[in-house]
């Protein structure tokens, strides 16, 4: 009896999570029907946010916001992922063991930093040096990227480190016996074995850079325009949406529900591109 | 130095250097942090082309004294050696003492000349073929016709080419757990070391492939002198040449195994042996 219902809470507590997936998966593409048969595939061609008169119809297209979202996450995956494993080959092969549970804690403590307070500290202490280094107006892709890179390496850093951890301590052990150096180790015995983790710290990072929306408004400039310079403003789909939530209706309403769409196709394909590409071969 | 090598020191030096290819001299061995050594004034010569085993109840140090022989202990800091571990160099008439070694790059060095297989297999997660390969391309071969060379004499040395000439490029972690562990002992081979040190190399494994462990370490011993630990009271009788016999942290009597087996000088060693403790 008991068995039997722990059975079935357990099977609905699993189903749920698919049930919400194809839910918002349903709202997103029905409200965003409008946009679509307006736009078509050139929704992603058009560089232009204008609402039209009087709130009726307009030009929507999100070729900036998309543009923005994955120049930023590409920014910050350059600059986190050979930093995150630095840090976690520090903490797992070099560093002494003194320093290693400091380190560690701090790391797991950046990782829980709200993001608004990544943002506030990166327009008003970042930005700034990135204007007198660069050039540019302090906000902009690079800001917005760097400081992004800098709120996913503690979490990238912090799941890396414990995949790392999980390499027997005797196949590193052997790997010396042969004649390795920590560097060869790290190469040819810890990364491999630690592969799947290290890929999904990288996925999971990736998610979290593409969503970012709070730190990233403060960041980006929130300005409609296609960026020349690495330096420029601009903006992205998160940061779209929520500025422009409270006031849209109509056409342009549904043209933000058609980029949260594009936001979670992209994510989700990304996700699962990592996922079964990487993670379904070679040697385990 | 010739004019050195002639003085009867040097003499005596390089007599017993054909018989012993290591020897452990009064070694006092220190974990990190720990209050008291765990290998008390250890001394033990491993004989050249020789099978020599070191027996003893768990935690009586021989694992400890296996792995100071390859200063493997020294991937973690802190430990501290007192003594000496002299080591035979083909070069040389005189032993050197590896403990004096401080270079990475010598520790290496000596890591490819004293070989280690431990107690679980630990194949590489990389094919058969580059599992073999690694520590010859760690060693500087370039020449891929010559690492090819070594690794295949290396598989048929190990008795392992049979069963995997055909699956080279599969990958290490197919093979069951005899033949990874044949397959580590290749990977060793295949540097041409001149000592391998077992660390209990069977105890994870089934009869039928503790029985070919045994066969090839048997073999080797034509090419390599060789040093194991093991609980397997047979298998130190059966494998061995000579027997060391520690207890908690010091070696009570080592001896040709026969003798240790069949009438040793120690009481201790005795009880162990008819199994009254251990």
């Amino acid at each position: 009896m008991g068995g039997k219902l722990f059975r079935n809470v357990s099977f609905l507590s699993a189903t749920l999570s698919f049930f919400i997936l194809l839910g918002i998966f349903v709202i997103l593409f029905h409200y965003a029907q409008d946009a679509m048969h307006t736009f078509g595939w050139d929704f992603l061609r058009i560089d232009q946010w204008e609402p039209g008169e009087d709130d009726e119809g307009g030009v929507f297209g999100g070729l900036i916001p998309i543009a923005g979202t994955l120049l930023t996450t590409l920014i910050a995956m350059v600059i986190a992922v050979p930093l995150s494993m630095g840090i976690a080959i520090f903490l797992t092969e070099i560093a002494h063991k003194n320093l290693v549970k400091p380190v560690g804690v701090a790391i797991e403590l950046l990782a829980a930093i709200p993001s608004i307070i990544y943002g506030m500290w990166g327009l008003f202490y970042f930005a700034p040096i990135i204007q007198h280094t660069f050039g540019g107006n302090g906000v902009g892709l690079l800001t917005a990227g760097i400081v992004l890179a800098i709120m996913i390496i503690p979490f990238m850093a912090a799941i890396t480190r414990d995949a790392m951890n999980t390499t027997p301590p005797v196949l590193k052990e052997s790997a010396y016996a042969m004649g390795a150096t920590t560097f060869e180790v790290v190469k040819d015995i810890v990364m491999p074995y630690a592969k799947g983790g290290i890929i999904g710290s990288i996925i999971l990072a990736l998610g979290r850079a593409l969503g970012e929306t709070m730190a990233v408004a403060f960041l980006i400039g929130s300005v409609f325009k296609f960026p020349s310079k690495i330096t420029d403003p601009t903006t992205s789909i998160p940061v779209l949406l929520a500025n422009n939530f409270s006031e849209a209706q109509d056409l342009e309403l549904s043209s933000m529900y058609l980029l949260a769409l594009l936001l979670f196709v992209v994510s989700f394909i990304i996700i699962s591109l990592a996922k079964f590409y990487f993670l379904g071969r070679g040697v385990k | 130095m010739s004019t050195e090598a002639l003085s009867p020191s040097n003499v005596m030096e390089a007599e017993t250097k054909q018989k012993d290819v290591m020897r452990v001299e009064n070694l006092t061995y220190t974990y990190p942090g720990a209050p008291k050594p765990s290998l008390h004034g250890i001394n033990l010569p491993i004989r050249r082309n020789k099978i020599t085993a070191l027996i003893g109840p768990s935690g009586c140090g021989k694992s400890t004294l296996l792995r100071a022989m390859n200063r493997i202990h020294d991937l973690y800091p802190g430990n501290r050696y007192e003594g000496r571990i002299l080591l035979s160099n083909p070069e040389e008439t005189a032993m050197e003492d590896i403990l004096e070694l401080k270079k990475e790059n010598d520790l290496i060095r000596l890591r490819q000349r004293v070989g280690m297989i431990f107690q679980k297999p630990t194949p590489f997660p990389m094919t058969i073929f580059e599992n073999v390969a690694y520590g010859l391309k760690l060693s500087g071969m370039k020449n891929k016709s010559d690492i090819e060379e070594r690794v295949v004499a290396a598989l048929q040395g190990s008795a392992i080419w049979n069963e995997t000439k055909d699956r080279l490029n599969d990958s290490a972690m197919g093979l069951s757990g005899g033949q990874q562990q044949r397959l580590c002992i290749a990977r060793a081979v295949a540097l041409k070391p001149e000592v391998l040190l077992f660390d209990e190399p069977t105890s994870a494994l089934d009869p039928i492939s503790t029985g070919a462990i045994e066969e090839l370490i048997s073999e080797l011993k034509k090419e390599v002198s060789i040093a194991i630990v093991t609980h397997n009271m047979q298998q130190a009788s059966r494998l061995s040449d000579y027997t060391a016999f520690m207890y908690i942290g010091d070696l009570i009597e080592y001896n040709k195994t026969s003798k240790i087996f069949l009438n040793p000088d120690q009481k201790l060693t005795e009880d162990y042996i008819t199994g009254r403790f251990g």
